[in-house]
């Protein structure tokens, strides 16, 4: 007899046995079903804009770019026009972004600059992503009761001594573009607080230590290196939240006054798209729901494009390159 | 003095930090400034949770858990079938969402991650969760409530469904990325198929990072509103899932606009209820993924 290991061995003698048909099949189903279901996240997508597109298309042949370029929203006389609504749109999105940008940066800085022991800087950073958990609609609550009686006598002081500059020219009497803007920008903090201190994260340690070797000041430091390093991702972390602030609805729906006109004052109530489709879809009529079907593909190609373009800069400044 | 004393004199630099320097005022400043920011973007939250615990708290008891809502000049009543109703449709919407992200999850992290196809679903899933909530409204109401031809819980869990397939597909391919290697290598040695390696190893290791994820689409979905407005639209009645249906979230938009002093308190009183469930759902998913670090 030769030694064990030279015996050979029959199928079935040993542990190793060829996985039985049921094995093969389970295998090929379970495979199967999840390159399905990925090919599925595309369609799903797919069939979103095809979906909303294809209702909308009626009122395109019917009134053709008018729908763009007219102010007027007059059931009764089948005029429709979302003018106002993409102007309130950018606006409340361009002011929540100046805003939240300017507050969320600094505290990406606050949070990665060493200013905070680490334990502390986690506490803070979770407070942060809080913001972030509440529901708009709470947001919205508040809003009307908390947030529009203490910004009340802020605005008319502004109103009273300022009013010759175009963005104080009306009286915040209740909703209006400004309060509505500033919930937004509370909703868009956390987005970009935290993609930003990714990006600072992301920077060696050998450049910080580099720059404070030669004596420089803490903020000599972040001014004059830690922000150009990570400026591309802080670019990206911006067109991240104003695409977040271009989406969200319950919150302008509930403040901003849902009012027809373009005016650059911050007082004056103001409306958006998502905000016209929530406040006007329950109600609406076959036509109507077509121009709002229009006005729902509008808000998503603005948004997509500009969540697209926030995406592929973050994907291209992060080290490492593109992915 | 000689001149060459007075020379080096002038060539040493000072090493003394002098606070009234122009760089050193600038960094106090700017320290400050920033500190003050900080403070200020965390008064928000702790507005709002106050509030909600003056406001809310005031009405909340038992009774409000079960029963209807009360009619405009009516005293009492809650938001019983609102809980349910979101319940209901959040649960729909986990159960279409949760084995859709995870089994593309798995497509994603372990058996194609660099194909063209993976790239393309990776790249759709990022741009969903960009989805402004409303068109996921919106796009339900197309597809689902003018082919049924009414409102219902089903379309609102649709359309919430939406919202939660992109977090729970990128979160739960993270968690399957961090597999260990050689897990997944010792498995596929012993002769394991794909599938037998993905349910018995990496499934069950990465299954903390999934819940996370699970846990926070979840927490999203609850507090949505938009999407529901015109899908599940409102109701005073109990469940029924083929009309129109309650939720938490449109409970109080509706109520908040609303000129009587009950239906405000329970539009606060719904906005504690709601806030608790999501932070709990939060600070849970939290605990977990720090656990499993």
């Amino acid at each position: 007899m030769g030694s064990p290991k030279e015996t050979p061995r029959k199928w079935g003698d040993s542990f190793a046995t060829p996985p039985s048909f049921g094995d093969v099949v389970f295998d090929r189903v379970f495979r199967g079903v999840a390159y399905a279901f990925t090919v599925l996240t595309i369609l799903v997508l797919a069939y979103i804009v095809f979906e909303i597109g294809g209702k909308a298309l009626p009122a395109v042949k019917e009134y053709g770019m008018q729908l763009l370029s007219s102010s007027d929203w007059n059931v009764n006389r089948k005029v429709y026009g979302i003018l106002p609504e993409i102007w309130g749109t950018l606006y409340s999105s361009l002011f929540a972004l100046a805003v939240g940008g300017v507050f969320g940066v600094a505290i990406a800085i606050f949070l990665t600059q060493d200013f905070l022991p680490h334990k502390v800087e986690i506490v803070l950073k979770n407070i942060i992503e809080m913001l972030a958990a509440i529901p708009s609609v709470v947001y919205g609550l508040w809003g009307i009761f908390v947030l529009i009686p203490i910004i009340r006598p802020l605005a008319d002081f502004l109103h009273e001594y300022l009013g010759w500059i175009p963005f104080f020219g009306t009286k915040l009497n209740g909703p209006g573009l400004f309060p509505a803007s500033l919930v937004l920008s509370i909703m868009i903090l956390p987005t970009v607080a935290a993609v930003s201190q990714d990006a600072f994260r992301a920077i060696p340690l050998k450049t910080k230590e580099a720059v404070y070797g030669m004596g420089t000041t803490r903020w000599e430091a972040i001014l004059r290196v830690m922000l150009p390093t990570a400026s591309g991702g802080i670019f990206g972390a911006l067109v991240l939240g104003f695409g977040r602030a271009l989406g969200e609805t319950m919150a302008l729906a509930m403040l901003v006054g849902n009012s027809n006109q373009i005016s650059l004052s911050l007082f004056s109530p103001a409306n958006t798209l998502a905000a016209l489709l929530a406040l006007n879809f329950p109600e609406a009529g076959p036509m109507e729901v077509q121009v709002l079907m229009f006005a729902a593909i509008v808000l998503l190609v603005i948004t997509l494009v500009v969540n697209v373009i926030g995406q592929l800069i973050i994907n291209f400044t992060r080290p490492g390159g593109a992915r | 003095m000689t001149a060459r004393q007075v020379d080096n004199e002038l060539r040493k630099p000072s090493f003394e930090k002098n606070p009234y320097e122009r760089r050193a005022l600038q960094s106090y400043v700017l320290s400050t400034l920033t500190v003050g920011m900080a403070i200020l973007a965390c008064f928000p939250l702790f507005s709002v949770i106050l509030m909600l615990l003056y406001r809310g708290g005031q009405r909340l008891a038992l009774t409000v858990f079960y029963s209807l809502p009360p009619t405009a000049f009516e005293d009492g009543g809650g938001f019983g079938n609102a809980i349910l109703g979101t319940l209901f449709m959040v649960g729909l919407a986990g159960l279409i969402s949760i084995p859709f992200g995870i089994l593309a999850a798995i497509f994603l992290a372990e058996l194609g991650p660099h194909r063209k196809l993976s790239q393309a679903a990776r790249f759709c899933a990022k741009t969903l969760t960009g989805l402004p909530s409303i068109l996921a409204g919106v796009f339900a109401y197309a597809s689902v409530v003018l082919v049924m031809g009414h409102y219902s819980a089903w379309a609102g869990g649709i359309a919430l469904s939406l919202l939660m397939i992109p977090i729970v597909m990128l979160t739960a391919e993270e968690a399957i990325k961090m597999v260990p290697r050689g897990m997944k290598e010792a498995a596929y040695g012993m002769g394991c198929t794909p599938a037998q390696a993905m349910m018995k190893v990496s499934l069950p290791v990465a299954m903390p990072g999934i819940i996370t994820g699970v846990f926070l689409a979840v927490a999203r979905a609850a507090g949505e509103t938009a999407p529901l407005l015109f899908t599940a639209l409102f109701s005073d009645y109990w469940l029924e899932v083929n009309q129109p249906t309650a939720s938490l979230a449109v409970l109080i938009y509706n109520y908040s606009g609303s000129p009587f002093a009950n239906l405000i308190e329970l539009a606060w009183s719904a906005s504690l209820v709601l806030v608790l469930l999501v932070l709990v759902l939060n600070i849970a998913s939290r605990l977990i993924g720090q656990r499993n670090k």
